[in-house]
């Protein structure tokens, strides 16, 4: 894990901003100059836009505070410092027989990035979002002040911080209610669906019995097979050996950026097509280790070096209630259309529960997330997604929005006025310059 | 399962390898100057399994107090497996230039007090018999460049005197290791440009490399390996082009 840089995860934007590194709990924050106004906590550079990122400013490098504090293994209660990684607490808990209560599609985030994005997971129908989780957490801001914060202290900055995309403060631990498992793996069935309805099909009859639920999409393909796709669901199982070993660094990368994105239309097609008919069976049901469940994506290194030296852009939106649904079939087919998309493109179902997180994105409705190469011609195909979520009442993800407008983001979350009073005035980041109106 | 002595215990590297002997169910003595970052680290280690994790907060300039520290340690852990001295700074070439007083801070910190600790130490250890004093220095000690030849002074002069000490202490069955990092991403080197190239090294790899040296005795460690590679054609530059180079 050694640094490359403070880039985030697309690649996009790439800016100049300052370096800093915050390893101590006990420190204190560092002051702002004229120069350099601002500071934005910086985990390990997972999300994809420009949350983790503060052009012109400061950002504290908090890989640093990479220790635990206290573990319970009776309660399943872990307090870390918030530049642990999602990895290193799964080493740490599942031998002890316990697991994290939601995780994201990465093991190399850091909890406090997870806590400061709200991320949700494949769970997310029963389990709701990370925030849900969280029993506790400090917060330095910058008058100096340790904010002890809970859903019975400080309970507005509980709420503001969590989502809060690191404006309010920084994060130096957290205390996370984990739950139980017995052993390492699962049990995944996958089945094969022909078009979006049987999705949304699949996705009500398997919500109440299994845990996760999450579908690949191809979104390359058209006509009468638009939004055909694999349909994962699973559950944790008991089993009499714990494989424990969490690979704490993957086993093989992308050695260095390519000269140009290995993903063009062509790629994409085959790719897709190849995916979708790889399963022959309607349904294939298979023991599973946590790792490649949850975390495809962490096999290979430095999987985004693959989109070459533009970087890529991801899109995820949530669309409510049964519009969303017509709405969901119109974007597939006007990414189809397009030729951009992505390998990966993931569709699922989004529970009730709601966080506590003021900003929180997850709401209830079916999301979309996908890449793409960045390019020209995808600012104009996103602003036209931008369009059509807003008019559906929906909402994109900050955690991978690099060039969502202002307006969108208002509309996106009415809360954000609420929460403007809660972000620390020494604190910024390039995402919160944007979408705030301070930059243009 | 070890009982280790880690002096400088605050430094990226130091907690790395005390993150390795915690998991395996050792116990630890850890001396650093920052009582709170101490407990930190402590607090971390028994999460991660140390059977006992004793601190002690101390100034190591102040050589007075070393003895103290030794007899501590070895109070706590009389069966003493391993000591590594881990502390040192990274000065700033030019203003050592300037500055007579920061140039002897600098000789202080990564050899002086070095010396003052290992004195107490390697006595003890050779009246006991056995363990291993494995001691930090770098790359930088074989051969002096002008972009940070105080430091490499103070590196070059412990290497040295780790040669005699183990020649000396050899004999009652005591390994002495000298550990040689090349570039190491730490806060320590935090503000270097160009960081994060192909000759970086992550804290967690060197520590996993001193433990390795650790086990199997090894005399001097350079870390990652290829270092051994790139200082021996450094060090067989022949001074009069040398002198020439910006290095």
């Amino acid at each position: 894990m050694t640094e490359r840089g403070y880039t985030s995860w697309g690649r996009f934007p790439q800016i100049n901003q300052l370096g800093r590194s915050f390893a101590w709990r006990s420190d204190e924050l560092p002051v702002t100059s004229e120069d350099t106004d601002s500071l934005l906590p910086y985990g390990n550079g997972r999300s994809y836009g420009d949350v983790c990122l503060n052009r012109g400013g400061i950002v504290l490098s908090t890989r640093g505070l990479n220790r635990f504090i206290n573990f319970d293994p009776e309660a399943g209660i872990l307090r870390c410092e918030a530049g642990v990684l999602l990895a290193e607490i799964l080493q740490l808990i599942v031998p002890a027989g316990w697991f994290l209560a939601v995780s994201p599609g990465t093991r190399y985030a850091t909890v406090g990035g997870a806590l400061a994005n709200d991320v949700h997971g494949k769970n997310h129908h029963q389990a709701g979002a990370f925030g849900c989780h969280v029993i506790a957490f400090e917060l330095l801001r910058s008058d100096g002040s340790r904010n002890l914060c809970s859903r019975e202290e400080n309970k507005e900055l509980f709420g503001a911080t969590i989502g809060g995309l690191g404006l309010t403060g920084l994060i130096t631990w957290v205390e996370l209610q984990l739950r139980p498992v017995n052993g390492s793996m699962l049990k995944e069935e996958t089945l094969k669906f022909a078009n979006v309805d049987e999705f949304f099909h699949l996705s009500e009859a398997s919500d109440q019995d299994f845990e996760y639920t999450v579908a690949w999409v191809d979104c390359a393909s058209k006509g009468d097979s638009l939004g055909r796709g694999l349909f994962a669901r699973a559950n944790h199982v008991p089993s009499e050996t714990v494989q424990a070993k969490v690979d704490l660094e993957p086993r093989i990368s992308v050695p260095f950026q390519l000269p140009c994105s290995l993903i063009n239309g062509f790629t994409l097609k085959m790719f897709n097509a190849w995916w979708y008919r790889r399963q022959r069976e309607r349904r294939k049901t298979r023991k599973v280790h946590f790792q490649p469940f949850f975390y495809p994506l962490d096999s290979i290194g430095n999987w985004n070096l693959m989109y070459g030296p533009k970087g890529l852009l991801q899109y995820q939106c949530v669309l409510p209630g049964e519009d969303g649904r017509e709405v969901l079939r119109q974007m597939l087919a006007i990414i189809a259309q397009s030729g951009n998309g992505s390998f990966l493109a993931v569709l699922k179902i989004f529970g009730e529960r709601l966080s506590p997180g003021l900003l929180s994105f997850p709401r209830p409705g079916v999301t979309l997330a996908l890449d793409f190469p960045n390019s020209p011609d995808v600012f104009r195909l996103l602003d036209r997604l931008d369009d059509m979520t807003r008019e559906v009442g929906g909402a994109v993800y900050p955690a991978k929005d690099a060039r969502m407008s202002a307006d969108s983001f208002h509309s996106y979350f009415p809360a954000y006025e609420k929460f403007s009073e809660y972000v620390d005035p020494d604190f910024s980041s390039s995402f919160w310059r944007r979408v705030s109106g301070d930059e243009l | 399962m070890s009982d280790v002595l880690i002096i400088g215990a605050s430094s990226a590297i130091a907690q790395s390898v005390a993150r390795i002997y915690a998991q395996e169910g050792g116990r630890l003595f850890l001396v650093a100057r920052d009582a709170a970052r101490l407990d930190a680290i402590a607090d971390d280690l028994r999460v991660r399994g140390a059977l006992q994790v004793d601190t002690l907060a101390a100034d190591l300039l102040e050589h007075d107090r070393h003895p103290e520290i030794i007899e501590a340690a070895l109070d706590a852990m009389p069966e003493l497996d391993i000591a590594l001295i881990a502390h040192g700074v990274l000065p700033n070439q030019e203003a050592c230039q300037i500055s007579v007083e920061s140039s002897l801070e600098s000789m202080d910190a990564n050899f002086i007090s070095v010396v003052s600790l290992l004195t107490p130490l390697a006595n003890r250890l050779e009246a006991r018999g056995g363990g291993t004093i494995a001691v930090i220095s770098s790359v930088a000690g074989d051969r002096g460049r002008q972009s940070n030849y105080v430091y490499g002074a103070a590196k070059s002069g412990l290497d040295a005197f780790l040669q005699g000490l183990r020649n000396r202490l050899s004999k009652v069955g005591v390994n002495v290791l000298t550990i040689k990092p090349g570039f190491v991403a730490t806060p320590m080197t935090a503000h270097i440009e160009g960081r994060g190239g192909l000759l970086w090294a992550s804290p967690e790899t060197i520590a996993e490399g001193i433990a390795k040296a650790i086990d199997k005795e090894k005399d001097v460690a350079y870390l990652p390996g290829f270092w051994s590679l790139i200082m021996l054609i450094i060090r067989n530059i022949p001074e009069r082009i040398f002198k020439k180079l910006s290095l």
